[in-house]
């Protein structure tokens, strides 16, 4: 297993489950799973991403209860507000989506809402309440996950992936009947033609404020943003974490790797925020960062056997929701792998499907 | 008071201590327009302290009434940088309001603070640093008929003792981890600064032991009693304050997310106090602990570099090798030496923000690892202390620091978006 964050983590764990030996390597950069914002939540932007945040989030439930309390696993609700009609609109669409598949969601009036979370500004149109959808402390699961009988795990650096070996920066070798490739953006420099990008997004966090919000807070307008292709975008997304504190996005970006804070990008953000939650201005932020999703083409992961390479698997280019699908991505390995009837249609994951138009790569 | 925050500036200095005014009024001399934002109500810095039990040497004195009577400079005291929005600008906070101040040179004199190390009781109340209980009493803090104890090492300590002596109260250990031959050297050394080794003598105190450990602080709601080890020989001693001392580390975030260049002592700087980032100069003690002598001059000509009059910087670096010289002897007798300092226990907290002990980050490798298991140093410092503590115990490479600087309104951080002056 190469990469040691919430999706490698989570595979590393299921293969261990079910009888392998598994070695993670991890090396420690800076990574998707550390810096972002840990909320499991449905989005709809295509069926497929549905149906993996559909069986995703059924599989967190049914782990939550052995999660450790550093966890911080919360069933919190995500609110999907509304600031017009069309939005509401747009929310009895989703609610519609979401309802497709399985999951429960309903519309709430404006007055619901204010009593809901107060702190909104009025005028709201309403918005759409998804109770199933929760946060966790994703560095603490992940490493909580590789904490499992069947699991080593070691710190180093993979520079080449071999034929069913990876070579280590110290210049050791480590032979594997199956090699995952987990890294997320770092998977770009060990594998040629992979289809992924560095979106990168803001993050802001306040001092602690216990009681104010109870809900993630999202605008309808953020799954716009999240699948936009191109361009710099904001959209509103907060989340209270169980120490009060607030938590503040988000941005995405295209081409850019600089990891600095952009203060007028960060004053962007902070502004749309204080837009929906107008006594955010008095609050005192201690902390923005920054962090990179690894983005695909059509916004779904890459998940399933390489077409080519003997013996490896790619689980990688989950964007924004790699904490949302980890359990099902674990879950689709793990049948692949093991030759196990799928818990779900694997097809629209896998890496065959930029194959058609680009020329044959990845082999050496 | 609360005149509105200024737009721009030619000369931006970050700082009011000795190096800070000691450079304004350098650079006002020759005709630049000079702001000096300083968190401090007043200015003094941490050395020169302002307040209602502070009795300023004559020389403090007489460089803040002619810094307060600037011709073209505007001193914002209360004032926080809060971040660096763009190239030429900061953002800077205070109590009521915010604004960004445009500036074509900026000077850091941003100092030093004092290193706190965790030991089994440091958080008990009655516990502050050396330099923390000389602030205290200089706010008012009446110690009189208190029994008190000072611990750790370096000149500091002695200075905190005078400070208490003066105010009546009861030094019952004054313990320095360096050992005599270390004093001793650096005594005999102080002939060549004959107004230190004079310092010296004023300072001297009878409870005065060398090569001595503290090993905790003891009590139950509050400090208790500390307990020494000198000659191999633990003693408790009852008290009811204990001021530590274990150096000082340089300020340098702003430095560092503005790009300078550091070394391992704080901001680099070349002959002309001048960063590795162009139009940005530092002097003082964030580019190492030296003292107000070194700050002073290094101020000087820093404020002269800014104002293009590099003669005259040049005719003070004698000066300056001659107070870094004596900076050097300090380092050198006073350097922490970690079988000296108060030993580890894994139920000791190190973050306070937080509530991580030192059991929880033993297990970790890095920083950056052990800050995302445990949360250490994600509270509202930042991790100033703790990350200060760690790199001390460990050896951890700091986290580069992340806007804001110190806890901001959010309102605040909106005008880093602001593209053009708003009058």
């Amino acid at each position: 297993m190469i990469g040691a964050g919430i999706v490698g983590a989570s595979c590393a764990h299921a293969l261990a489950l079910a009888g392998l030996s598994v070695r993670v390597v991890d090396a420690g950069l800076p990574a998707a799973t550390s810096a972002g914002m840990g909320h499991l939540v449905s989005l709809d932007g295509s069926a497929a991403e549905l149906a993996l945040c559909s069986d995703s989030l059924a599989r967190w439930r049914a782990l939550a209860p052995s999660l450790p309390a550093s966890g911080a696993y919360h069933r919190c609700g995500t609110l999907w507000l509304a600031e017009n009609e069309d939005d509401l609109a747009t929310a009895d669409d989703k609610r519609a989506a979401l309802a497709m598949a399985g999951i429960g969601s309903e519309l709430i009036t404006p007055t619901r809402l204010a009593a809901l979370e107060p702190l909104l500004r009025p005028g709201l149109s309403g918005a759409l309440r998804v109770e199933s959808d929760a946060i966790l402390y994703a560095p603490r699961v992940a490493d909580w996950l590789l904490e499992c009988v069947g699991i080593t795990l070691e710190r180093a650096q993979v520079t080449a992936l071999e034929d069913q070996q990876v070579r280590l920066a110290d210049g050791r070798r480590l032979g594997a009947r199956v090699i995952v490739l987990a890294a997320g953006l770092q998977a770009g420099a060990l594998l040629e033609g992979l289809p992924i990008e560095a979106k990168k997004g803001h993050l802001l966090v306040t001092d602690r404020y216990p009681g104010r919000v109870s809900h993630q807070l999202v605008e309808l307008g953020y799954g716009a943003s999240a699948h936009a292709g191109q361009g710099t975008s904001v959209a509103f997304n907060l989340q209270a974490r169980p120490t009060g504190q607030l938590l503040i996005g988000s941005t995405r970006q295209f081409d850019t790797l600089d990891p600095r804070v952009e203060p007028a990008l960060l004053a962007r953000m902070l502004e749309r925020a204080r837009g929906y939650l107008p006594a955010l201005g008095a609050i005192n932020a201690i902390r923005a960062w920054t962090g990179f999703r690894a983005a695909t083409p059509d916004g779904l992961p890459i998940i399933g056997r390489h077409p080519e390479r003997e013996g490896l698997w790619l689980a990688l280019g989950h964007e924004g929701l790699g904490v949302t699908t980890a359990p099902s991505t674990a879950a689709l390995i793990r049948a692949g792998v093991l030759g196990e009837h799928p818990p779900l249609d694997p097809s629209p994951y896998r890496f065959e499907r930029f194959r058609a138009s680009a020329p044959a790569d990845g082999q050496r | 008071m609360n005149e509105r925050l200024p737009r721009e500036c030619e000369l931006l200095i970050v700082g009011a201590g000795p190096a800070g005014m000691a450079a304004a009024c350098a650079a006002a001399d020759h005709g630049m327009s000079v702001v000096v934002i300083d968190d401090n109500p007043a200015p003094g810095g941490q050395i020169w302290r302002a307040g209602p039990r502070v009795d300023l040497p004559l020389r403090a004195q007489a460089l803040r009434e002619r810094f307060e009577r600037l011709p073209g400079l505007r001193l914002c005291s209360a004032t926080r940088v809060i971040d660096a929005p763009a190239p030429g600008r900061l953002l800077v906070e205070r109590e009521h309001d915010a604004g960004v101040i445009d500036y074509h040179r900026l000077l850091l004199c941003t100092g030093a603070r004092e290193r706190l190390l965790p030991f089994p009781g440091w958080t008990l109340p009655g516990v502050t640093g050396a330099g923390g209980l000389q602030a205290l009493i200089k706010g008012g803090l009446t110690v009189r008929g208190e029994r008190i104890a000072i611990a750790g090492s370096g000149p500091l300590l002695l200075a905190c003792a005078a400070t208490v002596r003066a105010q009546r109260g009861r030094l019952v250990a004054l313990a320095e981890q360096s050992p005599w031959q270390a004093l001793a050297g650096f005594t005999i050394g102080l002939w060549r600064w004959p107004a230190k080794l004079a310092q010296a003598i004023a300072l001297a105190n009878p409870r005065y032991r060398a090569a001595s450990r503290l090993i905790e602080a003891l009590g139950e709601r509050r400090l208790e009693a500390v307990v020494i080890e000198s000659l191999g020989e633990r003693r408790e001693i009852a008290c009811d304050r204990l001021a530590c001392g274990f150096g000082l580390v340089a300020n340098t975030e702003l430095a560092q997310l503005l790009g300078c260049a550091l070394d391992e002592r704080g901001i680099l700087v070349d002959q002309h106090q001048a960063t590795s980032v162009a139009g940005v100069y530092a002097a003082g003690e964030c580019t190492g602990p030296g003292g107000s002598e070194l700050a002073l001059v290094e101020g000087r000509i820093a404020g002269l570099a800014a104002a293009d009059q590099y003669p005259l910087a040049a005719a003070l670096s004698r000066r300056r090798a001659r107070w870094q010289a004596f900076a050097a002897q300090l380092e050198q007798h006073f350097a922490l030496d970690s079988s000296r300092l108060p030993p580890r226990r894994a139920t000791t907290l190190v973050c306070r923000c937080e509530e991580v002990t030192l059991g929880e980050l033993e297990a970790h490798s890095d920083w950056r690892r052990a800050k995302l298991a445990s949360r250490c140093g994600m509270g509202a410092c930042q991790g100033r202390v703790c990350a200060a503590a760690t790199a001390q115990l460990f050896g951890w490479a700091p986290p580069p620091p992340r806007p804001p600087l110190s806890p901001a309104r959010i309102d605040s951080l909106l005008l880093a978006g602001m593209e053009e002056v708003q009058e």
